[in-house]
């Protein structure tokens, strides 16, 4: 029923898909696994209609489709379930799933017949606790998951992209969306599913493709492969190989890092230490407070209650230069809004905290410019280019330059692997244990559970903004979920 | 993972690559200056004579002043409408102070003036970065304000005179040759555009490009932009120096001249929004726009069309600026309702010259024009029809 061909698109003139194929056929469960940054996303944009091919085609049925806009997508039957629910979150279940297809009776909005209709959609999802006329904020993540399957049936979908659909559900949740997606294979939709859990995909699936740097490496029947060879598949290497070693729990120093007590309008209780020489992973869902928590360090939105200390002395940094005057550096979550200021050169970004608050390096010469490059293992030629011109692996190496300028004595790194190729990707890796290594106190917050897993000394989990447990080095991603969506799981209870 | 290491290009090439940064964005007015020098030289044959060249420099001296402070105000993301009314005001207030004290220094004059000047940006800068109000109603309002206050004070027509020793620096000649004015461009020229090379022009400059990114970095943005504005208010005041001794009191004296400043600015390459362009450009740009009113004159072109003429230059550069030229060069084939057969190449760049925005080192082109070769994926071929 679908059939992508040679998919291809960049970005600022980076490829991100190099000439991917897919298809998929009417009840089939077609998985889409790869790392962050494989093209993924942008393969299910491409098909949703968020993003224009740079070439390749698309066909529904066979008959060609150009889609510039997901109106378009969503006319020619393809919907999607985004990873952030894209509902209302104030208006009913009924209205959610109607929006913008209202039925209307004589111009006016026929709330009856919507209600009823709802009912009998949610009916076919086995989901009839659902109320058409409860306000979608009331409902829980894996809810509301149904009311936008339910939405995706009220607009006729046949092919239902769905990004993630796992990543915010609590364990028996997980099951009951297995479910749904059986029943909705049923009734012969077809079914892309883009999710990185083995275990998931195992189950539900039966085609895999994987994707890596953009590129197609396999697409296998289900039935013919295994995890070790997905996975392999996926990272290019073995696993184990992937991570540099971890710290000797003797050879860490004294706290460099402590915060007690802290919290503010977005943070409660928290407590923690790190040690020069060890990385401390933050794990969390989105929104519980992970980046919060860097912000809040970085005093770029600050703690309002609690103490700090930096190398023993108490710190209240307000903004982000006492922070930095304290010896605290961030690289931030958002690259290219906060990280860098992309038209001017390599240079300039690398030497702009020095500049801006006069700490760490002294020489702006082009000495010292090239041996912070090197330092992060910059591969790019010319330090008068504009970073804006760098890929994504490329524009973080300068981001942590920038800051590796400023000599810190902690280091708050937020998704520092985000869009970044896996070569990069390795390096950053390395990077950040080398930098633990030379005495730094490292925090490192992820959403990619392999890399938390295999780059923290410790894991501090959080959720709502609390610590929700502290994990030794080694956590299998269970045990971080469950603490994550401990809270996430009561409410759903609850509902 | 690879250690190649980040090797700085070394020799020609690495001046290459830096004189084109050095240009960047001000290559086109460096090329309309030309072809407008060359045009009055064939419009006016004596113009190149050193007494009329030199003129001629003298007259631009004052914008040219003036673009250099505001470049720096739009380089950081702002604008400085208030330069014309401080100029006025300038030249109104020496006039003043000369007929309440007949024997004053001319030296002290000047730096009272633009010690005044800066004191003018300095509230402009803290209301604008402080109070958060839009640079372009701070200054506006602080226009109107000079304006009026100029108006009340004088009635209307100013009284007194400039003694020959103030007016020197905008009329006479040092060394017997040079005009004063075009020493006090070169200088401040330089002054400014070793500012922009230190540590507070490069975090001004990267405030401007992304005011986010810098206050993350630790640049005290406002700080910082504070001083962008003092600096604008003190060569303002300079001007009013130079426009004083020129062409002696008025209460019109700097009228319209923040907009022939803007206009230079932007003429130069400059960013507006901020974070993009050099001085240099900028000072390019009120030169230019000095020898097109020239050249106008000469062909017998109404003065009264000048504001005209600087509307409609305005609104090119910035257009020109603001066109998406990368789209066009990498986008065409996927306009939506043109399907791209399966294969299609990126289009090949559109012909004529590099367009302002874009106008990187050749060496770091991002890879737009190279076909994408067809990806030699080890792909094992789809295992068939589905199982469902």
């Amino acid at each position: 029923m679908l059939l992508m061909q040679d998919m291809t698109k960049s970005f600022l003139g980076i490829r991100v898909l190099h000439s991917v194929s897919l298809d998929l056929a009417p009840g089939e469960v077609h998985a889409v696994v790869g790392e962050n940054g494989a093209g993924k996303s942008t393969l299910m944009k491409l098909l949703s209609g968020e993003h224009s091919p740079d070439s390749g085609r698309i066909e529904i049925d066979g008959t060609p489709r150009v889609f510039g806009h997901p109106a378009q997508a969503q006319a020619a039957g393809v919907g999607i379930i985004h990873q952030e629910l894209a509902l209302l979150p104030d208006r009913t279940v009924a209205e959610n799933v109607f929006l913008g297809r209202e039925p209307t009776r004589r111009g006016l909005v026929d709330r009856a017949a919507m209600a009823r209709r709802t009912a009998e959609l949610l009916a076919e999802l086995n989901a009839s606790e659902i109320a058409p006329d409860t306000p979608v904020r009331e409902l829980s993540v894996a809810l509301q998951q149904t009311v936008e399957v339910a939405k995706a049936l009220a607009a006729d979908v046949r092919i239902l992209i769905m990004d993630e659909p796992t990543a915010a559900l609590a364990e028996h949740e997980v099951t009951a969306l297995f479910d749904l997606v059986r029943r909705l294979t049923a009734r012969g939709l077809g079914i892309l599913y883009v999710s990185h859990r083995m275990r998931e995909i195992f189950e539900l699936s039966q085609r895999i493709t994987v994707l890596k740097d953009g590129r197609r490496v396999t697409c296998v029947r289900t039935a013919d492969t295994d995890v070790d060879q997905i996975v392999r598949a996926m990272v290019g290497r073995e696993l184990s190989a992937y991570y540099p070693p971890r710290a000797d729990p003797g050879a860490l120093g004294e706290p460099v890092l402590t915060v007690a007590g802290g919290g503010n309008d977005r943070l409660s209780d928290i407590d923690l230490t790190v040690r020069a020489g060890e990385v401390l992973g933050v794990a969390g869902l989105q929104g519980s407070g992970r980046s919060a928590l860097a912000r809040a360090i970085f005093g770029a939105d600050p703690f309002t209650r609690g103490t700090m200390t930096v190398a023993g002395r108490a710190v209240r940094p307000r903004r982000p230069r006492e922070a930095i005057r304290a010896g605290i550096a961030l690289v931030g979550e958002d690259r290219k809004a906060e990280g860098l200021t992309l038209r001017q050169s390599v240079r300039d970004n690398t030497l702009l905290v020095t500049r801006a608050v006069g700490v760490g390096e002294r020489g702006a010469g082009e000495e010292t410019v090239t041996r912070l490059l090197d330092r992060v293992r910059l591969t790019s030629r010319s330090t008068g280019r504009e970073v804006r011109f760098l890929s994504g692996g490329n524009q973080q190496k300068v981001v942590i330059a920038k800051w590796l300028a400023a000599r810190p004595r902690v280091l708050l790194f937020d998704e520092p692997t985000r869009g970044v190729d896996v070569g990069a990707k390795a390096a950053i890796h390395t990077l950040v244990r080398e930098l633990a290594a030379e005495g730094l106190a490292v925090l490192l917050i992820s959403s990619e559970l392999p890399e938390l897993i295999g780059m923290s000394d410790r894991v501090l989990v959080l959720s709502d903004g609390r610590p929700a447990g502290e994990l030794p080095a080694g956590p299998s991603e269970e045990e971080i979920m469950r603490g994550a969506t401990a809270t996430g799981a009561d409410r759903a209870g609850a509902a | 993972m690879t250690t190649t290491t980040a090797t700085p290009v070394q020799g020609p090439v690495r001046l290459g690559t830096r004189l084109t940064q050095t240009l960047g964005t001000a290559l086109p007015v460096y090329v309309l200056l030309a072809l407008l020098l060359g045009a009055l030289a064939v419009t006016d044959a004596g113009f190149y004579e050193p007494d009329r060249f030199l003129a001629f420099v003298r007259r631009a001296a004052p914008l040219v002043l003036l673009a250099a402070g505001q470049y720096l105000v739009i380089v950081s993301g702002h604008f400085d409408l208030s330069v014309g009314a401080i100029v006025t005001t300038g030249v109104v207030a020496a006039a003043e102070i000369y007929h309440g004290f007949p024997g004053a220094h001319w030296l002290v004059v000047t730096l009272a003036l633009v010690a005044a000047g800066a004191l003018v940006g300095l509230v402009n800068g803290l209301i604008t970065t402080g109070l958060g109000v839009p640079s372009f109603i701070t200054t506006l309002g602080m226009m109107l304000i000079l304006e009026g206050g100029v108006f009340y004070w004088t009635g209307g027509s100013p009284t007194g005179y400039l003694p020959d020793d103030f007016r020197a620096l905008g009329r006479q000649d040092a060394f017997g040759w040079l005009p004063w004015a075009v020493l006090v461009c070169a200088v401040v020229g330089a002054a400014v555009w070793w500012l922009t090379r230190s540590r507070w022009g490069r975090t001004l400059i990267a405030t401007g490009d992304s005011e986010r990114a810098a206050e993350l970095s630790g640049v005290a943005t406002a700080r910082v932009r504070t001083l962008a504005f003092v600096l604008s208010g003190a060569a303002a005041a300079l001007a009013a120096v130079l426009v004083g001794g020129f062409s002696g009191v008025s209460a019109q004296a700097g009228s319209g001249m923040e907009f022939e400043a803007i206009t230079a600015v932007v003429l130069g390459g400059v960013l507006l929004g901020g974070g993009r362009g050099s001085v240099l450009g900028a000072m390019a740009g009120a030169f230019a726009l000095t020898a097109l009113f020239t050249l106008l004159n000469l062909r017998g072109v109404s003065g009264s069309l000048e504001p005209t003429v600087q509307g409609l230059i305005v609104i090119a550069a910035v257009a020109v600026g603001a066109a998406n030229w990368s789209r066009w060069r990498r986008r065409s084939p996927s306009r939506n309702d043109q399907p791209p057969p399966p294969g299609t190449h990126a289009t090949t760049p559109p012909a004529g010259p590099p367009p302002a925005t874009e106008t990187a080192p050749p060496t770091t082109a991002p890879p737009t024009t190279a076909p994408p070769t067809a990806a030699p994926s080890k792909e094992n071929p789809s295992t068939g029809g589905p199982t469902a």
